[in-house]
Formats: structure tokens, C-alpha cells, sequence
């Protein structure tokens, strides 16, 4: 006779209440995550349900090979912990395109030696475990590779400038076909390993086909993109192998990454279909030169680090609008300084944060952060876009295409239609500029010619050093 | 369990992931990210059910590298968005009755 209480651990009533438990506290610190006084918390007992649900499955009975999964378990502790505690503040777009793809690339090798299983046993499983085996490969392998090249273009280990490829919508809609054919041949009787390598193949070469095109500013959209596509893969992978904690787990992934996914091509105004088919804009590049011409003949008013400084030290309030460029320079703890002593004069500094400043969703949120700039002092862009008339001095440190007004008013301009912050509103415009080398989307910006535009030119660190060093002077 | 309680599962967890979701500040969108990151390490599940019934030394060690894959989503995922989460402050409460003057 057994144990009461070992019969007790192993019964899989318990176990689905365990996982009841697990996908509970996943939802409950998400809630948490909405606020920022909260989110610390909240992201720990998130940890705390996945290691109930980690737990409960090792109660399970069936569960074998506990010295392999031990060996997994430590060889991915030793991967991802340095990784975690080392990587940048700027690195984390590529870290959370890394993440996605090992996410990815677990399910597309579990559905392999599962379907690898199925077969060993006697041919394909019953419709309800074969499609959703299917799609978590075909979904997974997609995530896998596409993640990849998001990283490498990230990492900039290949170029991360969006281009075209002759045929790539054919090519891609070809690729899809070929993974979409075999799955139903497998579903429609076909037992071939072949057929399966042939799905995760195809989808391998999906992935990278429609990542490697795109990039520049539409990057935020495809790391999104592919975190839903990771969640929805593992959601996948939960029907099949009914495993409830998956599920849930996997399908609110899958939520947020399309949540984010939408808010991201929303703040560009573009559409996602319109990203994946690659490159920016297509024609929208041409029009971009076009869009330039009547900005020329006209000049741009240069200014120094003395006279902004008297300017911010005299005015009541003031908005700094950052974008990569403050990252890249590594100027946000200047900044920050800058901003410090305005307080101390009793100058008011808030931030204006467009959603795509930086180069994932709420990076430069993050970036800033780091700098110890309190969070709400961050406004976001329908917070700030009202309050810009009542702005003295709005400083533009490495944004460009997110303070462009011809977004606003010029219907020829490639970036028509998409939401800026309106800084042109503001009293007076400093733009921090290292040249008049225009942004990643390679536009004219006629914020630049404006009357109440001024420009500082040189490496936005030391300008934002020289102005600080001024300020103390005034 | 059978196929159709495991869909109602799924679509009632999507609706609850948008509705909470939605919810979160753009300012926390990267410590999200990384969070549903940690989440979807729940992979990890998934190799460890089937490593058991799996034979030959290909399907064990193709599972291996699965469950390394997940826990470094676990791991990782969680420990960078405690780092980030870590860094958000709110403003000192002295400075903020100076700057509302």
C-alpha cells in the first residue's frame, strides 16, 4: 500500500489544481504589471505560478527521466542567468527577440519528437493532437527563425536597414503554401516524417524570408509580432499534449505580443500586412525625395549651448522629447542631470515619450529608467500633445521622423497620417543634431526650418554636457 | 480532456489576456514584453511530459535542448524584468510639492 499522501501529490486532480493555481497567479500579476508601483511584484508572482506549474508537472506520474530534465533545466539556468543580469538597457529589444525565438524554437522541436512518437507507435494521433502539432510547428519554427534574424539585424551582425527582394511576396505566399500543402497531407492520412521536416523547413525558411527585409523603424512591430506568435505556438502545443497550464499560458502571451503588435503599427500608421510584405512604405521611399524638395532654398537657424542654456534656465517649463539617438549617445544620464538642475530652479521638466521612440515598445521608457528619471515625469504622446502650447522650451534629443510635422500637414510625405508629437507647438524647438542628415526613414523634416526651431549641432552628450555646464554659469 | 473544453479554456484566457493586458502603461510595455517572454516559457512544460515516453538518443536530446530553451525563457525572462521593474521611480515626494510651486 502507498502513502496517503504521496497517492495525494501524484493524482492528477491535484496536479490540474496546481496548474489552476499557476495560470491564476500568471493573471494576477499581469494585472499588476498595469501599474508601475505594482509591477515589481507583480512579475515576481508570475515566477512564483510558474514554479508551482514546473513543479506539478514533475508530480505527474508519467513524467520520466528526471536526470535529463535536470540536465536541461541547468543547462538553460546557466545560459540565461548571466544573460539576464548582463545585457545593456539598449540590448533589450535584442534579448526579447532572443527570448522569442528560443520560446519558438522550444515548441517546433517538442512537436517534432512528439509527431517522431506518434509514429513510433503505431501512425498519426487523432485530428485533436495532429492539427494542433502541426500548427505549433509551423507557428514555432516561423518564431524560431524569424527571431533570429531579428536579433542578428538588432545586433546589427547584418544590415538593419529595410530593402526589397525581387519576388518576396511570391517567394513567401510559395513558402507558406508548401508548409500549409504538407500539413494537410499528414492531416489527410500521409504518416511521413519527410512531410513533417518538409513543414518545419518551410516555415524555417518563412521566417527568415519575411524578417530580413524589414527594418529600421518597423522593427518594434516584428519582435511583437513574433512574441504573439511564440505565445500562440505554445498555446498550440498545450492542446495538444492537454496540458491546461500551457494553454492559458501560452494563449496570454499570444494576447499581449498581438495587443502590442497593433498599438505599435497604430503609433506609425501602418498596416501590419503592409510591414510583413516588407520594406518601408514600398513606393512611400520615392515619395520621401519629393517630399523633401520644398524645404529646399530654405534655412535652418543654428544656435549654442550658452543660449539654450539661458533659455531653459528662464522658462517655466520645459519637455525633452527623446528617441534613439539619446540611447546611442548614452546621453539619458545627462540628461537627467540637465534636468535636475532646472527642478532646482523651479523649472518644470516632463518627457515626451512617442510610443516608438526607441526600438521596442516602451523602450525609451526603460532607457530613461535606468537614468533614474522618475517615471512620472514620462508623459505619453496623447498625454503631452495637448500640453505643447503651454511649453517654453521643447528640447528634440535624437528623435527626427516622431517630431516631423509633415506627418501632420503633407499628404505626398511617406509618413502621412502617422501620429507625432506635436513639439512644433511649443514656444521654442532646440533640435540636437550630430548633422542635417535626415532619420531612419530617410525624410526631410520641416521642423527643422521652422522659425521657433533652433539647432544645436554635435554629439547630443556633449551638447547636453555644454548646456548643463552653461546652466550652472546663468 | 476533451478537444472542445480545452478551445473554451483557450478563448476564455485570450479574452481575459486582452482585457488585463490592455490595461498595461505604454511605459511598462518593455517590462511586459519580457515578462510574457518568461511566460511563454511554459514550453518548458511540454518537454518535460514527453521526454518521459520519448526513445533514442536523438528524441531525448532534441528534448534536452527544449527544456534548456524554456528555462532560459523562465529564467531569464523573469530575472531581466526584475531588473528593469527595479529601475522605475516614482518622483521624491519633496521635489514634486516644489515643482506644483
Amino acid at each position: 500500500m502507498t502513502l496517503p499522501v504521496a497517492s495525494f501529490l501524484t493524482d492528477l486532480d491535484f496536479i490540474r489544481v496546481l496548474y489552476i493555481v499557476a495560470f491564476t497567479l500568471f493573471i494576477v500579476g499581469m494585472r499588476m504589471l498595469t501599474k508601475p508601483s505594482t509591477a515589481r511584484n507583480g512579475n515576481i508572482v508570475a515566477a512564483v505560478g510558474m514554479a508551482i506549474a514546473v513543479v506539478a508537472t514533475l508530480l505527474i506520474p508519467s513524467v520520466g527521466d528526471y536526470g535529463l530534465i535536470a540536465l536541461g533545466i541547468a543547462i538553460g539556468t546557466i545560459v540565461g542567468v548571466p544573460a539576464a543580469r548582463q545585457v545593456k538597457m539598449t540590448a533589450m529589444p535584442q534579448m526579447v527577440a532572443l527570448f522569442n525565438g528560443v520560446g519558438g524554437g522550444a515548441v517546433a522541436l517538442i512537436s517534432w519528437v512528439e509527431y517522431r512518437h506518434y509514429l513510433d507507435i503505431g501512425g498519426n494521433p487523432s485530428l485533436d493532437t495532429l492539427i494542433p502539432i502541426l500548427f505549433a510547428a509551423i507557428v514555432g519554427s516561423i518564431s524560431f527563425w524569424g527571431s533570429n534574424i531579428a536579433f542578428a539585424k538588432l545586433q546589427e551582425l547584418i544590415p538593419g536597414k529595410p530593402f526589397a527582394l525581387p519576388g518576396q511576396q511570391i517567394i513567401n505566399g510559395l513558402l507558406l503554401l508548401a508548409a500549409v500543402a504538407a500539413a494537410i497531407a499528414i492531416v489527410t492520412g500521409s504518416e511521413s516524417e519527410g512531410l513533417f521536416i518538409l513543414i518545419l523547413v518551410a516555415a524555417a525558411l518563412l521566417g527568415n524570408m519575411v524578417v530580413l527585409p524589414i527594418g529600421g523603424a518597423d522593427m518594434p512591430v516584428v519582435i511583437s509580432l513574433l512574441n504573439a506568435l511564440t505565445g500562440l505556438s505554445a498555446a498550440a502545443m498545450g492542446i495538444a499534449l492537454d496540458n491546461t497550464a500551457l494553454i492559458v499560458g501560452g494563449i496570454i502571451v499570444g494576447a499581449s505580443g498581438t495587443i502590442l503588435t497593433n498599438l505599435m503599427a497604430e503609433a506609425m500608421n501602418r498596416s501590419i500586412p503592409s510591414i510583413i510584405a516588407g520594406g518601408f512604405g514600398g513606393g512611400g521611399a520615392s515619395g520621401g525625395g519629393g517630399g523633401g524638395a520644398d524645404t529646399e532654398g530654405r534655412s535652418v537657424k543654428s544656435t549654442d549651448a550658452a543660449d539654450v542654456a539661458i533659455q531653459l534656465a528662464y522658462a517655466s517649463r520645459v519637455v525633452v522629447a527623446p528617441g534613439y539617438g539619446l540611447a546611442v549617445a548614452q546621453a539619458q544620464h545627462t540628461v537627467r542631470e540637465l534636468a535636475d538642475d532646472l527642478e532646482e530652479r523651479g523649472v518644470e521638466v516632463l518627457y515626451a515619450i512617442h510610443p516608438v521612440a526607441g526600438r521596442m515598445p516602451g523602450h525609451m521608457n526603460v532607457l530613461l529608467a535606468e537614468a533614474d528619471v522618475p517615471y512620472d515625469a514620462l508623459k505619453e504622446m496623447d498625454e503631452i500633445n495637448p500640453e505643447f502650447p503651454q511649453v517654453d522650451v521643447t528640447l528634440v534629443i535624437g528623435a527626427n521622423d516622431v517630431t516631423n510635422p509633415a506627418a501632420r500637414e503633407d499628404q505626398g510625405s511617406p509618413i502621412y497620417g502617422m501620429p507625432i508629437l506635436d513639439v512644433d507647438k511649443s514656444g521654442q524647438v532646440i533640435v540636437l543634431k550630430r548633422s542635417m542628415s535626415p532619420g531612419f526613414a530617410g525624410i526631410d523634416n520641416p521642423l527643422f526650418y521652422n522659425d521657433n526651431t533652433a539647432l544645436l549641432f554635435g554629439d547630443a552628450k556633449q551638447s547636453v554636457a555644454d548646456v548643463l555646464s552653461e546652466i550652472k554659469n546663468v | 480532456m476533451d478537444l472542445i473544453t480545452e478551445l473554451t479554456i483557450l478563448v476564455l484566457a485570450a479574452f481575459v489576456g486582452f482585457e488585463v493586458i490592455s490595461k498595461v502603461p505604454n511605459t511598462l510595455h518593455t517590462p511586459l514584453m519580457s515578462a510574457t517572454n518568461a511566460i511563454h516559457g511554459i514550453v518548458l512544460l511540454g518537454g518535460i511530459l514527453v521526454i518521459g515516453s520519448a526513445e533514442g538518443f536523438f528524441n531525448k536530446a532534441v528534448l534536452v535542448v527544449a527544456i534548456a530553451f524554456g528555462t532560459i525563457n523562465v529564467v531569464g525572462g523573469f530575472l531581466v524584468t526584475d531588473r528593469m521593474l527595479e529601475m522605475f521611480k516614482k518622483r521624491p515626494e519633496p521635489k514634486k510639492a516644489e515643482g506644483a510651486k
